[in-house]
């Protein structure tokens, strides 16, 4: 229930925005401007954890914090206008082109790597190994038998691969014709349906073959394992001679990317303490990791969880602010 | 010809039209068939447009609106500065109501602000709805309005209530007065209703994700801009609403007005507006139906509240608390539009009761003010009554979770069974039959449909926009929500009409059934989206569902009404002259309620094409999808490209119902006399 806290969250830093300014924020050296710090919140939890992190963190260095709630992609249209300050994950792999376009504009900045990698490859549950029994290399795939075993109505003879959203690109289209895969893929809308779908199919130990990425908590929760495809590099999406097929590109797997924060480009002259800490910021996937799993499979609060990691960490963050 | 004004008679033509109309038909059949045969290989570009000849209109769109908002300027100021400026005004009114319904008065900014006065607690909130509901309308409606708030806060969803209410209470009035005034406008004057038409097609129709990102670059992020989008949004069915309630007051009242010395004012406000009311609350009950639904998409721009926590839920597949959060939307609406119902038929009552209104809303008025101080200080001395204790909240847990998963478990194969059959024996075949025709073909077809329907604007209109849907170069996705939305709607109308016929004159069954559909068209059809997912993949079928839950609501509603409507007397007329219940309905209540049911129709079609933002997230391919992926990428052209591609589908289908209703009134008003 992390999510209701949110609002609570709220209204507990506006009543304890007097303490902490009064007993950390003098200690501290004092903030360039009072005017709040936007950072924007998405709908996924390790998002949520990220930016708490970060907007704590901040606060302990005195400054101003807003939580704002917005769309991953939508967004830059506010940090373009300086609407919206901060926002804390900006994956490689979904969101560069975005990224890209607003940072062209010279409005928005690239604060910089949080560390993280995301993770993003074909994914199927562990049972599945009995009856494609050559996985998690990727040439079992092209066996009549294994796509038979992946099939449903819709495609059979073919297996069925259920892809990320159009929006999240990835060229699977493309990866299935250059591998020569007897695989359709079908397009989830939502990250919510992919997920939907994997636990239809878990509950029912049913075939499936889907996008997966990390950090997230399907890995977690699902027992199951990556393909494992030609390893993935620059020339491989842009040179079609690499690879097994001399006529196409796409002939690898996904690429791993850069988990990135971006940022209005005026935060620097703005707030240039908090520009520094946050561009200080980094934490890995294991840490990550745990605290996703934390919070939406035991039930914590994402309060508790970086309160927790705070505690335990003060070492880490106090050098982000200095 | 007594029952049929001039107007439509000339739209309908004359009834030698259908000789006619049969030759034409023979011809554009024969021409049509000769194209698909032959199209690809005699001339490929009337089968599909060459992709080098469409034009770059969404670059340009996009390129136009780089312009207007980074150097547009009157000189005084720019075209941004404006707009922020219509934001501020905005912003203010719904700042001072979220303060009182959630944050408090704040001092100060951010995590900085220093509360100087706490909101309003629960107690006192839940303590002027339940007066407001017994002023409006006695003690059950008092009971409803604990009932559903109770709900709210019980199940821990106060906070996030409060949030979008504040919102609501904003974007509702907004909406439903600049619905009337519109709506009064063109009533008044034809061509200013002539004008206004397309305008409310497009804003009712292009999908709200095409005009989200213009609006979040002109006005700003946050819940403004989410204010703004609902408003556009919810406002067209007002105004169209208005507009028939108008015309639906009887001579009678206007000649009484006339012969009174009501000046055009006194006119307006005093005679007509009330005398519509009833139709008018249709309207009030659709803005805020529409208000509600916006709340999801409100909450991807920052609006938070309710939508937030439904999304959030889903993305960790926790159907109960998505649910207990999208029911905690219904409970607001219901709470509002029976609340505003019943607010609406007491001022009513109470015009004729010469001014005794003030002298008896006194008292509720100070109580709600005794109950709001009173609660105050009460939560000073019992903070539960201030702030409901985390450990009192109820949630269902694991509940639903469990129960789609049994569902699952058990009953996946015969589910899957049902839907592979319809799927490749209705969708898919009519899919590839849409698909492969050519496009110059269904521009011809549009055209003498109009032809024959009306007369050559409306063909005019019909071929110009179909052409321009195959030259703007999506003529597949157009099909593809061709055959999604029109198979959804004929479902949708093969069980919503039958259910109003059934429920309009049995009241117990109609209440019931205005729950349930009340419920369907404000619960975040995102709720049940997942759990149909689970059970049927994602995909047309999944999409199909959800564009039929959600578009069922107008096909029953405005069936019901248009039975509701029908004069008495005449029904009596007909039981005098001997006339079987079966016979009274079909040559009666049912013809005299056509208009309504056609309008009904008509607002089945538009939600329909609505919904194709939903089932974009389902993974179909039409319109929907283009939307989508133009909102991702933040490109303002394309997005509106696709979303005039949806309009336009929407105002061809409108148009050509439109003429056909005003033909089929016609004909049934005929058929008394000769019966051919």
């Amino acid at each position: 229930m992390h999510i209701r806290t949110f609002s609570r969250l709220g209204r507990f830093t506006a009543l304890t925005a007097a303490a902490l300014s009064l007993g950390l924020g003098l200690a501290q050296a004092e903030p360039e401007s009072n005017d709040p710090i936007k950072l924007t919140l998405h709908d996924w939890t390790g998002q949520l954890i990220t930016t708490n992190l970060m907007a704590e963190v901040l606060k302990k260095a005195g400054y101003n914090v807003e939580l704002v709630q917005a769309d991953y992609l939508a967004q830059f249209a506010g940090l373009e206008t300086g609407d919206l300050h901060v926002a804390m994950e900006m994956w490689e792999t979904t969101g560069r082109e975005a990224m890209d376009a607003a940072t062209a504009t010279g409005k928005v900045e690239n604060i910089g790597p949080t560390g993280m990698k995301a993770k993003e490859e074909w994914w199927y549950p562990s049972y599945m190994k009995d009856k494609c029994p050559g996985l998690p290399d990727w040439e079992a795939l092209k066996s009549d038998a294994c796509a038979e075993a992946f099939s449903t109505a819709e495609t059979a003879p073919k297996g069925r691969y259920l892809g990320g959203p159009v929006t999240w690109g990835g060229f699977d289209d493309e990866r299935v014709e250059a591998l020569d895969l007897p695989f359709e893929v079908i397009h989830a809308g939502t990250d919510a349906a992919l997920f939907a779908e994997l636990e239809s199919a878990y509950q029912r130990q049913a075939p499936i073959l889907l996008w997966v990425y990390a950090p997230h908590w399907a890995p977690a929760k699902y027992e199951g394992e990556w393909v494992e495809f030609p390893e993935y590099t620059a020339e491989c999406y842009t040179d079609p001679k690499w690879g097994s097929n001399p006529d196409m590109a796409y002939d690898c797997g996904k690429p791993f990317g850069e988990i990135w924060k971006v940022g209005w480009a005026g935060v620097k002259d703005k707030w240039p303490g908090a520009y520094d800490a946050i561009k200080a910021f980094t934490i890995d996937n294991d840490q990550m990791g745990a605290m996703i799993t934390e919070v939406d499979l035991d039930g914590k609060t994402v309060d508790a969880v970086v309160a927790d990691w705070m505690g335990r960490n003060e070492a880490v963050w106090s050098a982000w602010i200095k | 010809m007594a029952a049929v004004g001039p107007a439509e008679t000339a739209r309908a033509g004359w009834p030698a039209a259908p000789s006619r109309g049969l030759v034409v038909w023979i011809v554009a059949l024969g021409a049509f068939a000769l194209l698909w045969a032959n199209a690809a290989t005699l001339a490929p570009w009337a089968q599909e447009w060459p992709r080098a000849w469409t034009p770059r209109i969404a670059f340009s769109i996009s390129a136009f609106m780089r312009w207007l908002v980074d150097e547009a300027t009157s000189g005084l100021f720019t075209f941004t500065e404006f707009t922020r400026f219509l934001s501020a005004l905005v912003e203010a009114p719904y700042r001072f109501v979220l303060a009182i319904l959630s944050t408090g008065l704040l001092s100060g900014q951010g995590s900085q602000a220093v509360q100087i006065a706490p909101p309003v607690s629960w107690a006192g909130i839940i303590g002027v709805f339940v007066i407001a509901a017994h002023a409006a309308d006695g003690r059950r409606l008092a009971l409803l309005a604990i009932a559903c708030l109770g709900f709210i806060l019980v199940f821990g969803q106060w906070d996030s209530a409060m949030v979008t209410l504040a919102s609501i209470v904003v974007a509702v009035p907004a909406g439903a007065v600049g619905g009337l005034l519109l709506g009064l406008a063109a009533y008044r004057w034809r061509a200013f209703e002539r004008a206004i038409s397309p305008v409310l097609d497009l804003m009712q129709t292009i999908p709200i994700f095409a005009y989200l990102v213009p609006i979040l670059f002109l006005f700003g992020f946050g819940p403004v801009a989410a204010i703004l989008a609902t408003i556009i949004y919810a406002m067209p069915p007002m105004t169209r609403i208005a507009v028939v309630a108008l015309r639906g007051v009887a001579p009678e009242i206007r000649d009484l007005g006339r012969m009174t010395g009501c000046t055009p004012r006194q006119m307006t406000w005093r005679v007509m507006v009330p005398a519509a009311m009833p139709g008018l609350m249709v309207g009030v009950n659709q803005v805020i139906m529409l208000s509600l639904n916006m709340v999801i998409i409100a909450s991807m721009i920052g609006a938070g509240g309710l939508g937030f926590d439904v999304l959030s839920a889903l993305r960790r597949l926790d159907f109960g608390a998505g649910l207990e959060a999208g029911v905690a939307i219904v409970a607001l609406a219901v709470l509002l539009d029976r609340t505003s119902q019943a607010f609406a038929k007491t001022t009513v009552q109470r015009a004729h009761a010469d001014g005794a209104g003030f002298a008896t809303r006194h008292p509720y008025l100070l109580a709600a003010l005794a109950v709001v101080v009173a609660s105050f200080l009460a939560g000073l001395v019992l903070p539960p009554l201030a702030r409901w204790p985390e450990a009192w909240e109820l949630s269902t847990g694991t509940f639903w979770s469990e129960l789609v998963r049994w569902i699952n478990v058990n009953f996946f194969d015969e589910l899957e069974a049902v839907k592979n059959a319809l799927l490749l024996n209705v969708l898919i075949p009519f899919k590839r039959f849409l698909l492969g025709l050519p496009w110059l073909g269904v521009a011809l077809l549009a055209g003498v449909a109009g032809w024959t329907l009306s007369g050559f604007r409306l063909a005019a209109l019909s071929v110009a926009l179909s052409t321009l849907i195959a030259v703007s170069g999506l003529w597949e996705e157009a099909m593809t929500t061709v055959y999604l939305c029109g198979l959804s709607v004929v479902f949708a109308l093969m069980i919503g009409v039958p259910i109003g016929v059934w429920s309009a004159d049995r009241p117990r069954v109609w209440r019931v059934v205005q729950a349930v559909i009340d419920t369907l068209q404000t619960l975040p059809s995102f709720v049940y989206l997942m759990p149909v997912v689970m059970l049927f993949r994602v995909g047309d079928f999944t999409a199909m569902i959800a564009i039929v839950a959600y578009a069922l609501a107008p096909a029953i509603r405005y069936t019901a009404h248009g039975l509701h409507q029908v004069d008495p007397k005449l029904i009596e007329a007909g039981r005098a002259a001997g006339c079987t219940p079966f016979q009274l309905l079909v040559k009666i209540r049912l013809k005299l309620a056509l208009p309504e049911i056609m309008l009904g129709v008509n607002q089945t079609i538009m939600l329909a094409l609505s919904m194709l933002v939903i089932t974009a997230l389902v993974g179909t391919r039409d319109l929907g999808q283009e939307v989508y992926i133009a909102l991702t990428k933040a490109d303002t052209g394309r997005g509106i490209v696709a979303g005039l591609a949806v309009a336009f589908i929407a105002i061809i289908a409108d148009r050509l119902i439109a003429a056909g209703a005003a033909r089929a009134r016609a004909r049934l008003g005929l058929s008394g006399q000769g019966g051919s």
